[in-house]
C-alpha cells in the first residue's frame, strides 16, 4: 500500500562544496545517499532518513545540512503533524508504533525550574581548586545504629554492616543491555566506570565471560524479568545484583529485543536461539505482589552467599512510593526509581509518551515516604530518567537521591544524537546496533575516553556548585531542600517537591 | 487407560544412613540458618546430606555456589518451601515429600526429584539440568525456559499440569505424562512460545494452546527422547506402578512454536 | 501539606496489602482452639511484616448464639479520646439496639502490641422503631455500622455476626492470636487468619484482616486494582468504604451479592472472577448468556488485579483466586478436616498427613461446607 506520510527530514547538499567523495554512502545504514556513476553525483532519498547526522558530521566538506523538514499541513494545535503522520502509518501497518529513546513531549522540565543557593558572608562558599571537596558515597543498607565498644583504646565495632557499593561520583551508568547496545558501546561503558571509579549497568542482556574478569568489579548485573544470561557465577562476579521490575520508558511493560538484533554473540549470552525474538515479559512471573519480590530479593541474597547489596528498579508511576516502602521492608538495600523520561532502546511510543511520572517528583516523593516511616537509611535512592548536566545531579540529590544513573547522557557522550531509530538495528553511530560493519565504527578506547571526560567534568562541575552552597561533602547535600528554590512553579508543585519559592 | 494411583507423599525411612552422609535436623531452623548449615557442611568437604523436618524452608540449594563448582547430594524429607533449587548450580536434590511454589527457578544445572507434587511457576526460567515431578504441579510450569546448543533443561511431570505451562517458552524440553488419566484441561498452554518442545501424553485441543502453539502427533524421532526420560522418569520413582512400554503406547502430542518471532509483525517501525 | 481543596479531587486513600492467608474447617461442626491455625500462620511469617494480622472465628459464643456479638475498637490517641468515643457510640447503639450485655474483650496485656485501642463487645438484637420496623433486620444492622463508622470519629464495628467473632490487629497474627488469647479462651469450627504485609507504616488496628459484615469475612491476599472502580459501584448501594483497605471491597460485595441478592456462589465467583471472553464465547448456548450476562450487569464488580481469598460464612468457607491465578493457594483435606493455605508447608505442619491436596483452579471457588447446614442457617 502506498504511504502517505511525509519524510521527516530534509537533505539539503551544497552541490558546489560537494566532491563526491561517496563518504555519506558509506556512513549511512540507512541507504539514504546514493552514487549515480552517470552524472558523478551523490542523491538523497530522504524518506529513509532518520536525522542521526552521522554524514552530516563526517562530510569532509561539511556540504550536508539535515534539518527537520516543515509540516505541510495546515496548523492546528489539536491535530500536530505528528499526530496525524503516527495515525497514518497505523492505518498502513495496522501495527503498534515502536520509538527509541526517552520521551520528547513537553512535560515540565522541572530541573529547568529550580534554581540552586550560593553562600555568601554568613558561611563563606568553599574554593573546589585548592580545598577538598569530597563526592564519595556509598550506596546500600545503613544500621539504625552504631554498637562499638571501646576499650583500652581498641575500638570494636559490633554491628554487621550490610554490604554497600563504594563509588567516588554520585554519577553510575544506567542499565543498557548487550544486544540493544554494541558489544563496543557496552565495553566502553565498562571501561569508563572501572577508569573512573564508579559502575555500569549490565541491564538485561547478561555479561559476556570475557569481560566478568575484567569488569566484574564495577559491574552491577540485573536481574529482569527475562532471566537472560544468569546463572549463579554471573551473579557472584559483580557488585550488586538489580532487580528490574519496571523501568520509566516503558512501565508496566515488558522489554522486546527485535530477532535482528539477536546475533549469534547476543544469543550466546543470553541463552537463547540465534534471531529469535528477546522478549521479556511484563512482570517478572514469579512476583505477583510484594512477599513474591521479597522472595527473589532473599533468593538472591542466597546465591551471592548475603555479600551484596540487593536494588529494586521500578519507574516512577502514581503510587509508586507506597510501593517503594514495601520494596524496602521486603529487603531491598537499594531503590532505583525511573522516571518519565527514562530512555530505551524500544518501546511503544503510546506508553513512552503517557506513562509515568517525572523524576524530580518522585525523588522528592520517595525521599519524604521513607523519611516518614523512619525507613529512609535503610536504603539508598539511584535517580533516573532525563538527567543532562550536572546541574542536574546536584539538584537530584538535594531533592532525596543518593546518586544518578545517566544513560541517554552516557550515549549522547559516545556520539548519540537522540534519532529515536535504535529499534532499527541500524545505528549509524555504532551504539545501537549489532551488525559489525557499524559497531566496529565505535572504538572502544576513544568512546571509553569520552564517558570518563564527562564524568569528570560533570564531578568538577559538581564540586564548583556544592562549593558555592559551602558544603565540601556531598553526604551535606542529600536531601537538603533548604538549598533548593523554585522559580515557575504552581503551589502544589513547590508542596511535592518540598521546596519553597524563590524569594521566599 | 492409566491406572489411576493415590500416593501419601509423606516422609519415608530416609536412605540408608550411608557412607558419610551428614545429617541436619530442619525442625526448630529458619530457612536462613538451614541454608548457613547447609553451606557449611559443603565447604567443610560433606559430599552427601539428608536433611530431615522441613515444612516450608525456602530456597534450598541455593547457597551453594562456589567458583570450583563443587557438588553435593542432597535428601529433604517433608515438605520443600518456596525457590526450592532456585539458582542451582550442578547439586543433586531429592525431596520425599510434596514441593511449594518456585521449585528451580533460574535453575542452571543440577538435578531436581520430587517424589511428590510442585506448586506454581514450576522451572521458571530454567536453563539446564533436570526436575522430575512425581505427581502433578500448578500453573505456569517452564516459564520462559531457556536453552544454548546444547545446554537443553528437561522438566518430566508425573501427573497434569495446570494453566499457562510454557508460557514464552524459548527453549528445553517438557514432557508431562499425566498418569492419574485426567484430560489436559489447562488452557493458555504455550502462549507466546517461540522455542523448545512440549510432549504431552493424550491429546489437547487447539482452543487449549496459545496461537503461536503447532500441535502435532509425536514422530518417531520424539518417541526416542520420550523413551529416554521416561525411562529416567521411572528409574527415580519405582512406585509407579506402570511400565514404561504401557506409558509409550498411549498417543503423544508435540508441542511447538509456529515461529520463532511471533510478534514480529506486532510493530510499526 | 494536602490543602483542603484537594479531598475534592477523586483521591482514593488505598493500601497495598501482601500477605499469607489460611483457613481450617471441620465438617462436622465439632470446635478446636486457635493454637493450631496460630502455629500454622506462625510459619509462614515470611510473608508478613508485623504490621497486621487477625483472625474470623465461628461458633465461639455457643451461649448467646442468637444475639449479634458486636466487636467495637476505639482509637483516638489518647484515652481520654477513646472512652469518648465509647460513650458516643453506647449512646447511638442503646438507641438504635437492645444491648443484652457488654464487655470488654479479653485481652493478654502481657504480649507486646502496638498502640492497641479500646476493644469491646456488645451482644445485641435490633430495635427498629418507626420507619425501620419494615426493614429486615440484617440490612438494618449494616446500615447502622456504615453509620457508626463513618460518623462517630475514632469508633469503628470490626465484627457483627451470630455466634462468630473477628479478632486483629497490629502486629504478627501469632502475637495477635496470644494477644487475644485465641488458644485459650475461644474454641471454633472455623478459622480463617490473616498475616499482613502493609505498605503504610501508620498500619492501624481497622486496617488489618479480616474484614468482615455480618458474618461473612475475608482475608485477602493480593491488591484490587481494580478498587476504585468496584469502590464507586458499591457506594451506590449504601456502603462506605471506610478503612481504606481495597479488601473491603470483597467484603461488601460479598455482602451484597450473597445476602442482599440472594446469589449462590457459584455465580458469586463468577461475577468477582469471571472467564476469559475467549472460554466464554466456546460455551454452550445457556452457559455463554448466563456469563455474558453477568459481565454486562455485574462488570463493576469483577475484581482485577492478583488475589487469593479466603470467604468466611456460618457453616461454610470458600477459597478464590483471580481467574488467571496469580496469588498461590493450596486446598486440603483429612477426615472431616478442610484447609486452605498460602502455602502447603502450613498445613503439614498442623496435620502431617493429608488425604488430599491440590491447587484449585483460577476463578473457580473451592467450597468446603458443614454437614448439617440445617443447624447452621442464619435466621432472617
Amino acid at each position: 500500500m502506498r504511504s502517505f506520510v511525509f519524510p521527516e527530514f530534509s537533505i539539503i547538499r551544497d552541490e558546489e562544496r560537494c566532491g563526491s567523495c561517496r563518504g555519506c554512502e558509506r556512513q549511512c545504514a540507512f541507504g539514504v545517499h546514493t552514487y549515480d556513476p552517470v552524472t558523478d553525483r551523490l542523491t538523497s532519498d530522504e524518506q529513509k532518513c532518520a536525522g542521526c547526522q552521522r554524514c552530516a558530521i563526517f562530510c569532509p566538506e561539511k556540504a550536508i545540512v539535515v534539518r527537520p523538514s516543515p509540516s505541510f499541513y495546515r496548523p492546528n494545535a489539536s491535530w500536530s503533524r505528528e499526530k496525524i503522520e503516527d495515525l497514518k502509518r497505523q492505518a498502513e501497518t495496522g501495527g503498534v508504533l515502536l520509538t527509541g529513546c526517552g520521551s520528547d513531549k513537553p512535560f515540565r522540565i522541572y530541573w529547568d525550574h529550580i534554581v540552586l543557593n550560593a553562600s555568601q558572608v554568613t558561611n563563606p562558599s568553599i574554593d573546589p581548586l585548592r580545598e577538598p571537596m569530597e563526592l564519595r558515597t556509598f550506596l546500600g543498607r545503613k544500621p539504625d545504629m552504631l554498637d562499638i565498644r571501646a576499650e583500652d583504646g581498641d575500638v570494636e565495632i559490633r554491628t554487621e554492616i550490610s554490604p554497600n557499593l563504594t563509588v567516588e561520583t554520585p554519577i553510575l551508568f544506567s542499565a543498557m543491555s548487550y544486544g540493544a547496545i554494541s558489544y563496543n558501546a557496552f565495553r566502553s561503558l565498562a571501561t569508563a566506570a572501572c577508569r573512573s571509579g564508579t559502575y555500569f549497568n549490565t541491564g538485561e542482556g547478561g555479561l559476556p565471560r570475557e569481560m566478568r574478569d575484567e569488569f566484574g568489579r564495577c559491574a552491577i548485573v540485573q536481574v529482569a524479568s527475562g532471566r537472560f544470561g544468569i546463572d549463579a557465577e554471573y551473579l557472584n562476579c559483580a557488585q550488586a545484583v538489580e532487580i528490574k521490575v519496571g523501568q520509566g520508558a516503558k512501565p508496566g511493560i515488558g522489554g522486546h529485543l527485535p530477532g535482528e538484533k539477536v546475533s549469534l554473540a547476543v544469543a550466546e549470552t543470553r541463552m537463547i536461539p540465534q534471531g529469535t525474538d528477546a522478549i521479556s515479559p511484563a512482570p517478572h512471573h514469579d512476583i505477583y505482589s510484594i512477599e513474591d519480590l521479597s522472595t527473589l530479593i532473599t533468593a538472591l541474597k542466597e546465591v551471592t552467599n548475603y555479600e551484596k547489596p540487593i536494588s529494586v528498579k521500578i519507574a516512577a508511576v502514581h503510587n509508586f512510593a507506597a510501593i517503594a516502602s514495601g520494596i524496602v521492608r521486603a529487603g531491598a538495600d537499594i531503590i532505583a526509581i525511573d522516571g518519565l523520561r527514562g530512555g530505551t532502546g524500544a518501546a511503544p511510543k503510546a506508553i513512552r509518551d503517557n506513562v509515568g511520572i517525572p523524576t524530580e517528583l518522585a525523588i522528592s516523593s520517595l525521599d519524604r515516604r521513607l523519611r516518614e516511616e523512619g525507613i529512609r537509611n535503610q536504603c539508598s535512592i539511584i535517580a533516573a530518567g532525563g538527567i543532562r548536566c550536572s546541574s542536574d545531579v546536584v539538584k537530584a540529590i538535594a531533592l532525596g537521591a543518593d546518586a544518578v544513573y545517566i544513560g541517554s547522557a552516557a550515549l549522547i557522550a559516545m556520539g548519540c544524537t537522540l534519532c529515536q531509530k535504535c529499534y532499527t538495528g541500524k545505528c549509524n553511530w555504532g551504539i545501537c546496533t549489532q551488525d559489525p560493519r557499524l559497531s566496529g565504527r565505535l572504538n572502544v578506547e576513544i568512546a571509553s575516553t569520552r564517558l570518563s571526560n564527562l564524568i569528570s567534568a560533570w564531578s568538577h562541575e559538581i564540586r564548583e556548585m556544592l562549593g558555592g552552597m559551602g558544603i565540601n561533602a556531598l553526604e551535606s547535600l542529600r536531601g537538603n531542600r533548604d538549598h533548593l528554590r523554585g522559580v515557575g512553579l504552581y503551589e502544589w508543585e513547590l508542596d511535592v517537591l518540598g521546596i519553597k519559592g524563590a524569594g521566599e | 487407560m492409566a491406572k489411576a494411583f493415590v500416593l501419601e507423599p509423606g516422609v519415608r525411612a530416609g536412605p540408608s544412613g550411608g557412607m558419610g552422609a551428614a545429617v541436619i535436623d530442619a525442625a526448630s531452623l529458619e530457612t536462613r540458618e538451614l541454608n548457613d548449615r547447609l553451606r557449611e557442611l559443603m565447604l567443610s568437604g560433606a559430599r552427601r546430606v539428608q536433611i530431615s523436618n522441613v515444612c516450608g524452608q525456602r530456597y534450598i540449594g541455593t547457597r551453594l555456589y562456589t567458583p570450583e563448582r563443587l557438588k553435593m547430594e542432597i535428601e529433604v524429607l517433608g515438605t520443600a518451601g518456596n525457590d526450592l533449587a532456585a539458582f542451582l548450580s550442578g547439586h543433586k536434590i531429592t525431596v520425599h515429600g510434596n514441593a511449594q511454589d518456585g521449585v528451580g527457578n533460574t535453575m542452571d544445572s543440577g538435578e531436581v526429584i520430587v517424589r511428590g507434587r510442585a506448586g506454581d511457576v514450576l522451572g521458571f526460567s530454567m536453563r539446564g539440568g533436570e526436575i522430575y515431578i512425581r505427581d502433578g504441579c500448578g500453573y505456569r510450569a517452564a516459564l520462559h525456559m531457556k536453552e544454548y546448543q546444547e545446554k537443553r533443561p528437561v522438566l518430566v511431570v508425573g501427573g497434569g499440569c495446570q494453566d499457562f505451562l510454557g508460557e514464552y517458552m524459548a527453549g528445553g524440553v517438557v514432557i508431562v505424562l499425566d498418569l492419574e488419566g485426567e484430560i489436559h484441561d489447562a488452557s493458555f498452554i504455550g502462549t507466546g512460545m517461540h522455542g523448545g518442545v512440549i510432549y504431552l501424553r493424550g491429546i489437547v485441543e487447539g482452543s487449549q494452546v496459545g496461537d503461536q502453539v503447532d500441535i502435532s502427533p509425536a514422530e518417531e524421532a520424539d518417541m526416542e527422547v520420550l523413551e529416554v526420560y521416561v525411562s529416567r522418569f521411572l528409574e527415580r520413582f519405582p512406585e509407579v506402578e506402570m511400565t514404561k512400554e504401557e506409558i509409550l503406547a498411549s498417543p503423544f502430542t508435540r508441542l511447538t512454536p509456529r515461529s520463532k518471532r511471533p510478534y514480529g509483525g506486532l510493530y510499526a517501525y | 501539606m494536602h490543602r483542603k481543596r484537594r479531598s475534592r479531587r477523586e483521591l482514593y486513600n488505598k493500601e497495598i496489602c501482601a500477605c499469607s492467608i489460611f483457613g481450617a474447617m471441620n465438617r462436622e461442626g465439632d470446635r478446636f482452639t486457635g493454637e493450631g491455625v496460630m502455629k500454622a500462620i506462625a510459619s509462614m511469617r515470611v510473608r508478613g511484616n508485623g504490621l497486621g494480622g487477625g483472625f474470623a472465628a465461628y461458633g465461639i459464643y455457643p451461649d448467646h448464639r442468637d444475639l449479634y456479638a458486636f466487636h467495637l475498637m476505639f482509637t483516638g490517641s489518647t484515652d481520654q479520646a477513646r472512652r469518648a468515643a465509647k460513650k458516643e457510640l453506647e449512646a447511638h447503639l442503646s438507641r438504635k439496639f437492645n444491648v443484652y450485655f457488654d464487655e470488654e474483650i479479653p485481652t493478654d496485656d502481657s504480649v507486646f502490641v502496638r498502640d492497641p485501642p479500646l476493644l469491646w463487645r456488645y451482644f445485641v438484637l435490633p430495635r427498629k422503631e418507626g420507619e425501620d420496623a419494615a426493614t429486615a433486620d440484617e440490612d438494618y444492622i449494616v446500615g447502622e455500622i456504615m453509620a457508626v463508622n463513618t460518623r462517630i470519629e475514632n469508633a469503628y464495628v470490626f465484627s457483627s455476626g451470630k455466634n462468630m467473632g473477628c479478632f486483629k490487629g497490629v502486629g504478627y497474627p501469632e502475637e495477635i492470636g496470644e494477644y487475644f488469647m485465641l488458644d485459650r479462651l475461644y474454641r471454633a469450627h472455623t478459622w480463617t487468619v490473616h498475616g499482613r504485609f502493609p505498605t503504610n507504616t501508620q498500619a492501624w488496628w481497622g486496617g488489618a484482616h479480616p474484614f468482615g459484615l455480618l458474618d461473612t469475612t475475608v482475608v485477602h491476599n493480593g491488591e484490587v486494582s481494580s478498587y476504585g472502580t468496584n469502590r464507586w459501584y458499591l457506594e451506590m448501594y449504601g456502603y462506605a468504604c471506610t478503612l481504606q483497605t481495597d479488601t473491603e471491597v470483597i467484603a461488601y460485595a460479598a455482602d451484597l451479592l450473597m445476602r442482599r441478592q440472594r446469589l449462590p456462589i457459584d455465580v458469586v465467583a463468577k461475577i468477582l472472577a469471571p472467564p476469559i471472553w475467549n472460554a466464554i464465547d466456546r460455551m454452550d448456548e445457556k452457559e455463554k448468556k448466563l456469563l455474558t450476562t453477568l459481565r454486562m450487569a455485574y462488570g463493576p464488580l469483577l475484581m482485577n488485579g492478583p488475589f487469593a481469598v479466603i470467604i468466611g460464612e456460618t457453616g461454610r468457607m470458600i477459597g478464590l483466586t483471580d481467574r488467571i491465578r496469580l496469588r498461590p493457594l493450596t486446598a486440603a483435606t483429612k477426615g472431616e478436616m478442610f484447609y486452605i493455605s498460602s502455602e502447603e508447608a502450613s498445613i503439614r505442619l498442623i496435620s502431617p498427613k493429608l488425604d488430599r491436596v491440590w491447587t484449585p483452579k483460577g476463578g473457580e471457588p473451592v467450597i468446603g461446607e458443614m454437614k448439617s447446614m440445617n443447624r447452621m442457617k442464619r435466621v432472617c
